[in-house]
Parts: structure tokens; sequence; C-alpha cells
């Protein structure tokens, strides 16, 4: 049987190589020799026309096997075309996602473009990026808000260092905001809630905007997540920020990195990202260790996150009569999948 | 860059940066040195120094007013015209004079030379101040609960016309008062506002009714900018949301809506013969419409937020553009090619020519090419 067996193999790929072979010469004789075989059925035969069920299952079933085969003959074929040539292989091809097919944006920042870098200079957030200001951030919810909005206000608040989280009371945005401001917060945070879900942030600047609007999905609590680490420590975290190209996405991006204080604490090993991706900006935060020289670990420790931007508006809040920066309008902006505003 | 700047549209910038736009070039030029900038100088009114529109003024939020000359395509002046609060809310030019206003309400007339100039104090919470097109001695003001006033300026002592607040509503509460925007329809004494409660208002001095005679609402955000079409039969409003339509003056009816603005609207100017209007605003995009068949005619991004614009009054911008593009090796050539093409026309049936008599007639869009062929 041990002898018997590569035999069996061999004749096994000498079978397959004859039909390989057949294969081949149909492909190099081209159309005119594959004619006769298809000339069996009539010429708009579909399978889904065979009658018999039980009879159409099964030549479906071997038609997607002879499919998978050919399929995989062709990249071993490949393989051992790109081996064979080595070095001299041409590069893979990259695969088309919409993000590389991507709509130029004529807004996108050149990093050494003058009059950006004076706008940003002189814009609201000048003064943390100049270091006057340390970030102190008041979370809140809308109006009785239950269960998860509120553990996860307060997840939020670990992940933030230099905040506050407070029961709103029923009170008014509008009133809030003053009092905040004389408390020297930087930033407001409302949680808005519909049926127990989290379901949109309200994100203000302080003391005089801007104010930008998330809807907010796919929030995942701590006690959620599979493979969680241990409870966040209080250091302060550091901060990526990935994705935010456009001029817009720059404001939005300041504006996050606005929440964290300067100087992060590298002993606490910790990260907060914010990484947008055809404009759904994704918050995680993790434990990263450095296990050799090579190699990091990292750990999520929750909460988790997902923000889309629905308005960004000039000032601090106010909906009524505040003059807005950037509004998504659905059926105007969104002509195409290729195109992003962040 | 000493050449005259041929610019179409002028804007003015929350930076402080005065930026000329060629819309034929495709290009925009930055005529303020981006790195003397500071904050607080942003320009918050803009106004032609004359009629040729050979100056360009700026009313800037440090208290001073620039003055762009568009031959030597620099800044010749800087005039000081401090006095009451808040930044310019208008800016205009009276026969060498010229006229600022504040938003603490202070109206006045800076004489070249003069010291003791000429204060009207107009009320406090001004949001805009508009110079009469026809009659330049005049102007309107208005702001946050203040209605509109028109002054005189040969009689500054008592508004010409001051408006009244609409009676009150159904629950007999006082109706607030926040005018955005106002405009003097042309060929009549009628003024146009728009407010911050999103109506549009039309009140005609020249009757008794000192209370609106038309009110519009549009949408439900505030109204931030307006500008009255040249015929005087539309205006076009925007409001905060980046919306923006042309309303008809005589039904009120909503003609037509001009899409694309993501941000709150700050300026809107109509040119003024072609059906031509430029919006600028907070999403840093110049555009220009045609507001006859709503399209989108050009889309210019500025990089910073905008807050006012001029746009010139030049008819026929393609050919003046053509005319100093074009080099004069090139222009020969051209004329070859016009040359042959008029055999061409020759040739072609009567049928033909009528029709294109009658494009003429109806006045073509293009008349660059009958031009061409003159010169």
């Amino acid at each position: 049987m041990a002898e018997n067996g590569p035999q069996a193999k061999k004749q096994k790929k000498m079978k397959n190589k004859p039909e390989v072979e057949e294969t081949d010469v149909a492909e190099a004789a081209g159309p005119s020799a594959e004619q006769p075989q298809a000339a069996q059925f009539p010429p708009t035969f579909s399978l889904s026309e065979i009658k018999n069920k039980q009879r159409r299952q099964f030549m479906f079933m071997r038609l997607k096997q002879e499919k998978r085969k050919e399929k995989l003959a062709l990249r071993k074929k490949r393989k051992k075309e790109r081996a064979a040539l080595g070095d001299k292989a041409p590069p893979k091809p990259v695969p088309k996602t919409i993000e590389n097919q991507r709509v130029y944006d004529e807004t996108t920042v050149d990093p050494a473009d003058e009059e950006v870098a004076l706008d940003e200079a002189i814009d609201e957030f000048a003064p943390y990026f100049n270091k006057q200001t340390t970030p102190k951030i008041l979370i809140t919810t809308s109006d009785r808000p239950r269960g998860r909005t509120v553990r996860f206000t307060e997840q939020l608040s670990s992940v933030i260092p230099n905040s506050d989280v407070y029961y709103r009371r029923g009170l008014a945005l509008k009133k809030v905001i003053p009092q905040c401001i004389s408390r020297d917060y930087t930033d407001l945070i409302i949680i808005n809630e519909d049926r127990k879900v989290p379901n949109g942030l309200v994100f203000c600047h302080l003391p005089d905007g801007p104010t930008a609007h998330f809807k907010m999905s796919n929030v995942r609590l701590r006690k959620e997540m599979k493979r969680k680490g241990k409870e966040p420590t209080e250091h302060k975290p550091e901060v990526i920020l990935n994705n935010f190209t456009t001029r817009l996405g720059h404001s939005i991006g300041r504006m996050f990195a606005s929440l964290y204080p300067h100087d992060p604490q590298f002993t606490g090993r910790q990260v907060a990202t914010f990484h947008n991706q055809r404009d759904y900006i994704f918050f995680r935060y993790h434990r990263y260790i450095f296990k050799s020289e090579k190699k990091v670990g990292i750990q999520e420790l929750g909460p988790r996150f997902t923000l889309k931007l629905r308005s960004l508006q000039k000032g601090t809040f106010d909906s009524k009569y505040g003059e807005y920066e950037w509004v998504h309008k659905r059926h105007e902006m969104d002509t195409s999948r290729r195109k992003f505003h962040l | 860059m000493a050449a005259p700047a041929r610019n179409h549209v002028w804007v003015g910038t929350e930076t402080g940066i005065l930026k000329g736009i060629n819309l034929q070039k495709r290009q925009a030029i930055n005529y303020t040195d981006v790195g003397s900038l500071t904050k607080g100088q942003e320009v918050t009114a803009m106004c032609w120094g004359d009629p040729q529109e050979s100056e360009v003024f700026l009313g800037c939020g440090d208290g001073t007013v620039r003055v762009f000359s568009n031959e030597k395509s620099k800044f010749t002046e800087i005039h000081e015209c401090r006095g009451g609060e808040g930044t310019f809310k208008g800016l205009a030019v009276v026969d060498n004079a010229l006229v600022t206003c504040v938003e603490s309400g202070l109206l006045k007339v800076w004489k070249a030379g003069e010291f003791d100039s000429l204060e009207v104090q107009v009320g406090a919470g001004i949001e805009k101040m508009r110079q009469c097109e026809t009659q330049n001695q005049r102007f309107g003001t208005g702001g946050k609960e203040n209605d509109l006033k028109i002054w005189d300026l040969e009689r500054p002592e008592e508004p010409v016309f001051r408006a009244k607040n609409l009676r009150n509503d159904w629950l007999d509460l006082r109706v607030p008062v926040w005018i955005k925007d106002l405009g003097f329809i042309p060929g009549s004494e009628k003024i146009v506002t728009c407010t911050g409660h999103h109506q549009v208002r039309i009140y005609d001095p020249s009757s008794p009714q000192r209370r609106p005679v038309l009110e519009v609402l549009y949408e439900e955000d505030p109204l931030t900018a307006l500008s009255i079409t040249p015929d005087g039969r539309s205006v076009i409003v925007g409001n905060s949301h980046g919306n923006m339509a042309v309303i008809d003056l005589r039904k009120g009816r909503l003609l037509c809506a001009l899409k694309g603005s993501a941000g709150s609207i700050r300026s809107i100017q109509c040119h003024s013969s072609m059906p031509i209007v430029a919006s600028c605003g907070l999403d840093r995009f110049l555009r220009i419409h045609n507001y006859e068949n709503k399209e989108l005619q050009h889309k210019v991004y500025l990089k910073s937020r905008l807050n006012c614009l001029l746009l010139t009054s030049r008819d026929k911008w393609e050919e003046d553009d053509v005319t100093s593009a074009a080099e004069q090796d090139v222009k020969e050539e051209e004329d070859e090619v016009w040359d042959n093409m008029e055999t061409v026309v020759d040739k072609t049936s009567k049928k033909r020519q009528g029709v294109q008599i009658r494009a003429l007639e109806a006045g073509t869009k293009n008349p660059t090419r009958k031009k061409k062929k003159c010169a």
C-alpha cells in the first residue's frame, strides 16, 4: 500500500496533466476549438433551465466545483510564474477599494500651506495647541439617561483624563454652557440616547465653539467586549488621529486632539485612537506592550464606538440660530460612494 | 503683479485676506501677505471705491479701512476709522467721503482732510448697513431689535423712513425683530430685508404703511444674506444651513433653489446685467450660479472662511479675457481660422441664415465670435 500510494498519486497526476494540457491546447487553439463543445447545448443554456431538481442541484454542484478548480489552478499557475521570475516579478496589483478610488477632494490640506496654517493658528483651538489651556471636560447626557448610557458616560470619563460626569437634571444646554465656561471647562460632551441606546454625541468646544454633532453607533461597553484588558489606569494616554485629511477633517481632528492633555504619560502605555475610514470615525482604547524589539502586543480596554459627523457649527451650541460651517446634506452630497468629506 | 488685476470676484476672508478670483483663468490670488496677519483682522465689509471699480475698500476687524488699488494691485492707503464698538457692518463711498457703520450703531462719514466728521446714531445691535444704488445719499440700517431705518445724509437728524414692527401675534406677544441683511429694489422706493427668523419682508416707504407690504417665509433657519436681481423682480436669499433660493418679489413665491453650499452663506451678490449670482460663506467655497437655469457654473475652494464678496459689474467677461489672454501671433492664426469659417457661413442656405439672425436677435450668449470677426 505504501508503495502503491505514490504511484496512484502519480497516476492521478498523470490523469490530471493531460486534462490540463488539453485545456491549454483548447485555449491556444482559440474559440474555433471550443465551438464543437459548446454546441452540445443551445446557445443560451443555463443550469436553471433543467427541470429535474435533483439533476439541477447536481449539475450546479459540479459547475461550482469545476469553477473552483479552475480558479485554484490559475492561482497556482500565477504563483509558479512569480516564483520562476523571482526578483523580477512584477509588483502585485493593489486591490481596488472605494477608499483608494476616492474622488479627489480639493480641500485636502497640504501641510506646507501657509494660509491653512494661519487659519489654524488663529482658530478656537489655538490656545490649546499653544499650550495655554489644559483640557477639562464635562460629560453629560440627554435627559433621564438609562442604564447603558450612564455606564457609557462613566467609561468615557475613565478614558478621557480630567473629565467629570454630571447628571443633566433637565437643564437646557444654553444654561449649562455659561456655567461650564465660568468653571473653566474647555469641552462639553453630551451623549444622546434613544430607547436605551446611545445614538448621538454633541461635542462643544468652550468658550466659543465650534460645536460638532455626531451620529453614534455600535457602542460596546467594557463588559460586552471579548478579550479585554484590565481597567484602564489614570495615566494620560497617547492619542492617534488617523486619516483626517481634508480641511473639515483637520478641524474635527483638532477638536478630538484638544480633548487630551499635551503630555502623555508613557508609563501608562495607553493609547486612544480616532480612526477615520470612509467618514466614519472609530474610537478605540488600547494598552500596548513591547514584547521584544520587533513585536508589540495590544490589548483593547474599551469602550468602543463609531461616530459619523452630521454637522459642524460655528460658536457654542445653538441649533436654531447658530451658523453652520458644514452640514451633511444626504441627497446633495452623497452622490458618489467614493466621495468622502473628512 | 504690476499689471492691473482683472479679477471677476473679490473676496474678503475671516482671516483677513483679500482674494481676487479670475474665473476665466481659474485662478485665485491672495493680495494680502499671509505672514503679516494676526487674529482679529477679519474682513467684515467691502465696497467699491468708485463706479469704475478701480479701488476696493476693505473694512477690517481692527477698525481700519484698507484701500486696495486695482491698477497697482496693491494696498495704497490705510484709514483709521475707529469709533463705536464692534466690527464694521457696512461700508460705502459717497462723493469721496467714506461712510462706515459699526455694530454699536455709530454711522460715521469720513471726509478727506476734515477732522470733525458727521456722526449719526442709528441704534444698537446693527447687523447691516447698505447704500442705495440710485440715490447714494441714502442708507438703510437694521439689526437685532433694531428695525429698518432709512437715513438721508442731507438730513441726518431723523431717519427718512422708520419701519414699524408687525402686530402682536395670535398669543398677543411681541414679534421679535432681527434684520440680517437688506437691499434697495432698483427702479422703485421699496426695500427688502431678511431676518434671523427666516422672514423676507418688503417695505414701501412711498406708501403710508410703515409695516411690511409683503412677508415671505423661507425654510426654518436664519437667513443671513440677500441680493436683489438687477431687474428688481426677485431676490436671492441664503440661510445659515447653506440653502439658497430665488424668491419672487411680486407674489412672494419661491422660484427655485440654488444648491451646492455646505455651510452658512455670508454674502451674496448678483451681477448687474447677467443672470449670475456669486455666493460665499463658511464652507470656504465661492460659488457662481446661474439663477435662470439653477446651474452651478463655478466652484472655487479658497482655503479660509469667506465673509464678503464683490462681483464685478463688467459685462462680457469672456470677451475681455480672451483678448487679454490671447497673444498676437495666436490672434493672427485665429483670424485665418475665422476667415475660413466666414466662407462656410456664406455657403449656408437661407434657412440657416435665418436661424442665425434670429439667434442674434434673441441675444446670443456667446458673442465672442462675432466680435472677433469685426476685429
